[in-house]
């Protein structure tokens, strides 16, 4: 291909935000080779652009599909795929203020609306700063939570919470950034990580006893044991105690990891990859979050075991962009590894490699979905691949690839230095382990709450301190609402999806009576119909309707009668259900169908009733 | 003098040829076939083809929207899923590939609903009065796109490409959000008429890697608000556009189209009834590509060339599609 330059020259500037990463630039007569295979520098050029002017300028965007040799066309459709990058000129300083599930329930409404009148609408400039919506920042237990992003020379973001008006004004008027002091005391807590009754937890062990950034603190509370244990046994051994351990990922899909990693490991083809998923976007998600901002060097570790046991001597971390001080603690935790010998050429002088790099996202939650994370990985619109083939046969690159979310992997630890037996001692059969759920909402103590699987939903909630309970959402905006009647769930993998519900990634969002559930399922509608790709008809097209005709509902002015409007919902959730290339389609409509079936929402009480009568 | 030493033919592969037989190219091994079965009866298909074509193999017509013989298959419409036994949900035909003892149902409850529901969120959205065949799937599948209400009021000039992802403005619900907006006119040879784009990828694959090779096309944006688009929306001329016009070859709903065509139809002028196809040989260079001209009035309204065309498979340049304008300007020979 002969690509077409950028016809807006790039400054000096538009160079040196490029260069920062890629380095100086190579004589022109050897580009083209030395740009071979570069494609999947695209995203972090777009950051290096992004987070230094503040913007992706023509110049810049066009200097760096030089430097990669990608055609302008396609990096402006990548560019123009992401929240967290603009391509119109925006002010250095950009506040995102969360105003979903779990922030809506602690009052996000209201602030907006003051924010906004004190501010200015959101997009604006106003005064050398703007402030933006966000979807969910992964901060629900200190809802509501905003993120600041400062572009610069030296760039800076900060994410934190319960943010009130007068904070979200002196953020945007430069006062927290600019005290350093206020930039360090912004590190969330580790709250709520509960002990549970049975014993000590084992994911959250050290989450607030050790410090994060101290390798030393990490080994002396048990770390790299479990590395040590897998480098002396070896490959089959590890394989064997995680097939045993029965451990399913704990991202949402439930699936096998012991035969995720044991396809790969039997994989001919090379290389092969390891990808941790790390962009928990889900809303009211935020168990990964406080895994690698408080436990980073356990996630490092994990992922350790995981590549030289499938074969992968390259992992990636996939971060979601609005994690900084996660991407901070992993940066330092992954540097410290390497330097102790602990990741790299020759692992602990066992003539193992294993190397690690984080890639951060850029505000799109399709991301998490793994073909969509590849996609994003390789340079590409973060747009989901059809399956088959498979990840463990054709993944990253297209190569064997094991992708495991976060917490899936902190549970590797335990696994090894305990063994698969005594893991399994906890929990029940069909779900072994224990299982971090992230508490948000209505209730007095929210938080991260490690608890064997097959407690029930009250006893969380008792946990939690929730009085009132007027519905919880289980699982996330993908999942499923239940009823007051139905807290004696056992939070299990079997005993939810008896029910048709789903634990998804862990969310337990608690509404009470003052919230009214309408305005909720809106959010939720809205959500999906920004985080869509829009690669396939029925989710790009059926998440716009589905919007409308929950706003339709919301404001009790219905098409037609209830039933037609109920009879709509049903079918358009069949299809996306159906039709769609992948699981945010799929899901798109089970909260607001769940929300209808078990919470009466939406439809007055004769047309909830006949919704429940089985269809021919 | 060094002497190399000679391979007899037996330890090159076992074999030896009879020496009056000609050497020849090995025979085609033959594909070998897999069986699955098509609404109750049983189909068998080379290995490696696709579920859509043991479909047509039985003899069911299956809708397809992005899908083209000349493109890598993208399933993204999702007009043409199939029920396939054991899957969790429906599986593109299109893409696809057929495998042993595959049970497939082409006309159940489940697809005809999704087809439907894909059928009436596009005709709710998109302009579809360009799209051959579309009035006899809506018929078949029962679809009635206004089921989601009036459509909303189209989009300005320049408003969908300001979009920004992960942001819209919240709807009332009373109106159904469509892509109508101004064609985009930036150049004499076509129009982009995007208000009938269902976003089937086959304009920016055969820009791309499929033909091409001009790449100067993408998808741009996000959800219902992605959108083909040039960097940072450029007009054609300023952009990679070497205007081949394969873009306009592939699209399956109007919304590329020759300027001509798109005037005509804007007239109310354009009427397939009167038009003659003539199949020949494009006159620029040696290639000899197969040329389809259509002709309405005598004139020469659009150029487009056979997929099955070994020399083409449909693509052409810029001479083949454009350069046509000297047919209609060459005086009449008198008797």
């Amino acid at each position: 291909m002969d690509l077409k330059p950028i016809t807006a020259p790039a400054t000096e500037e538009d160079r040196a935000a490029v260069d920062a990463l890629l380095g100086p630039a190579v004589p022109a007569a050897t580009s083209l080779r030395e740009s071979a295979g570069l494609r999947h520098l695209l995203l972090p050029g777009l950051h290096a652009i992004q987070s230094r002017l503040g913007w992706v300028t023509p110049g810049a965007l066009g200097y760096l599909c030089e430097r990669l040799h990608v055609p302008p066309a396609e990096a402006y459709g990548v560019a123009t795929f992401y929240a967290l990058f603009s391509l119109t000129e925006r002010p250095s300083r950009v506040l995102h203020v969360c105003d979903d599930l779990a922030c809506h329930a602690a009052g996000a409404p209201a602030l907006t609306a003051q924010l906004e009148a004190r501010a200015g609408a959101p997009g604006r400039a106003h005064n050398g700063a703007m402030w933006l919506r966000s979807p969910c920042l992964g901060l629900c237990e200190h809802a509501p939570a905003a993120m600041l992003t400062e572009a610069g020379v030296a760039p800076r973001a900060v994410a934190w919470g319960p943010v009130d008006v007068a904070g979200c004004a002196d953020a945007l008027a430069g006062h927290s950034p600019s005290s350093s002091a206020a930039w360090t005391l912004c590190a969330p807590q580790a709250t709520g990580a509960v002990p549970w009754s049975a014993g000590a937890p084992r994911l959250l062990r050290r989450v607030g006893q050790v410090d994060p950034e101290s390798l030393d603190a990490y080994r002396a509370a048990g770390g790299y044991q479990a590395l040590r244990l897998a480098l002396e046994r070896g490959p089959s051994w590890v394989l064997r105690e995680i097939s045993e351990s029965g451990l399913v990922g704990r991202g949402g899909a439930a699936f096998p990891t012991g035969r995720k990693w044991q396809a790969v490991a039997q994989a001919t083809a090379r290389p092969k990859y390891l990808v941790c998923n790390a962009d928990e976007s889900e809303p009211g998600t935020f168990k990964d979050r406080v895994l690698m901002e408080h436990d980073p060097f356990a996630v490092v570790e994990a992922m350790t075991i995981a590549g030289i046991t499938v074969g992968a001597e390259q992992g990636f971390l996939y971060l979601r962009g609005e994690y900084p001080l996660a991407h901070a603690r992993l940066s330092s935790a992954i540097a410290k590894a390497r330097a102790r010998g602990l990741l790299g050429a020759d692992i602990l002088g066992r003539g193992v490699a294993f190397e690690l790099e984080i890639r951060q996202g850029a505000g799109a939650y399709i991301c998490g979905e793994e073909t969509a994370l590849f996609a994003s990985l390789e340079g590409f619109r973060g747009e989901p691949r059809t399956k088959p083939p498979f990840p463990v046969e054709s993944g990253l690159f297209g190569r064997p690839t094991v992708v495991n979310n976060v917490e899936t992997l902190a549970n590797v630890l335990p696994i090894l230095t305990e063994g698969a037996a005594a893991y399994r001692e906890v929990g029940t059969s069909g779900s072994p382990g224990t299982r971090l759920f992230c508490v948000s909402g209505k209730v007095a103590r929210p938080g991260l709450y490690e608890l064997p699987f097959g407690v029930s939903l009250r006893h969380l909630l008792e946990l939690a301190g929730a009085t009132d309970v007027a519905a919880v959402l289980l699982g996330g905006a993908a999942g499923t609402f239940l009823g007051p009647a139905e807290l004696d769930l056992p939070l299990t993998f079997e005993d939810t999806r008896k029910v048709g519900a789903t634990l998804g990634s862990g969310v337990v969002l608690v509404l009470d009576s003052s919230i009214p559930v309408g305005p909720v399922l809106a959010r939720i509608a809205s959500f999906f119909r920004d985080e869509s790709c829009g690669q396939c008809v029925p989710c790009r097209v059926g998440t716009v309707r589905q919007e409308e005709l929950v706003a339709r509902l919301v404001r009790g002015a219905p098409r037609g009668s209830h039933q037609q409007e109920q009879e709509l919902l049903r079918e358009l959730g069949c299809a996306m259900r159906d039709a769609s290339i992948c699981g945010l389609g799929q899901t798109a409509s089970s909260a607001i169908e769940s929300a209808v079936a078990r919470l009466g929402a939406l439809f007055p009480p004769a047309a909830a009733a006949a919704a429940k009568e089985p269809k021919p | 003098m060094i002497r190399l030493p000679v391979l007899q033919p037996a330890a090159l592969g076992g074999r030896v040829r009879p020496a009056d037989q000609a050497p020849h190219a090995p025979d085609e091994p033959r594909p070998r076939l897999v069986e699955l079965s098509v609404d109750g009866q049983a189909v068998r298909v080379a290995e490696g083809a696709t579920v859509l074509e043991a479909c047509s193999a039985r003899g069911v017509d299956t809708p397809t929207l992005c899908f083209a013989k000349n493109l890598t298959p993208v399933n993204v419409c999702r007009i043409c899923v199939v029920e396939l036994e054991g899957a969790r949900t429906l599986v593109p035909a299109c893409s696809r590939k057929a495998e042993a003892g595959m049970v497939i149902h082409t006309d159940s409850a489940r697809v005809r609903l999704s087809r439907k529901l894909v059928l009436e969120l596009l005709g709710s959205s998109v302009d579809l009065s360009a799209t051959p065949k579309i009035a006899e799937w809506m018929e078949r599948y029962g679809a009635r796109p206004e089921r989601f209400g009036p459509p909303a009021s189209p989009a300005q000039a320049g408003e969908r490409e300001a979009s920004e992802p992960g942001h819209h403005h919240a709807p009332e619900g009373a109106h159904a959000a469509t892509v109508a907006q101004p064609a985009k006119v930036d150049n004499e040879l076509f129009d982009r008429d995007y208000a009938k784009c269902i976003l089937c990828y086959k304009c920016v694959e055969a820009c791309g890697a499929d033909a091409q090779n001009s790449f100067a096309i993408a998808v741009a944006g996000r959800g219902f608000d992605a959108r083909i688009s040039t960097e940072f929306a450029v007009s054609l001329p300023d952009s990679a556009c070497v205007f081949c016009g394969n873009c306009i070859g592939v699209c399956p709903t109007g919304a590329l189209v020759f300027s001509r065509e798109h005037a005509l139809r804007q007239a109310g002028a354009w009427d397939e009834t009167r038009q003659a196809q003539t199949t020949t040989v494009c006159p620029y260079c040696g290639v000899g590509c197969a040329l389809t001209l259509h002709t309405q009035d005598n004139q020469v309204v659009k150029v487009t060339s056979p997929v099955e065309s070994s020399v083409t498979h449909g693509h052409l340049c810029v001479k083949g599609r454009f350069g046509w304008q000297y047919v209609g300007d060459r005086p009449a020979r008198k008797p």
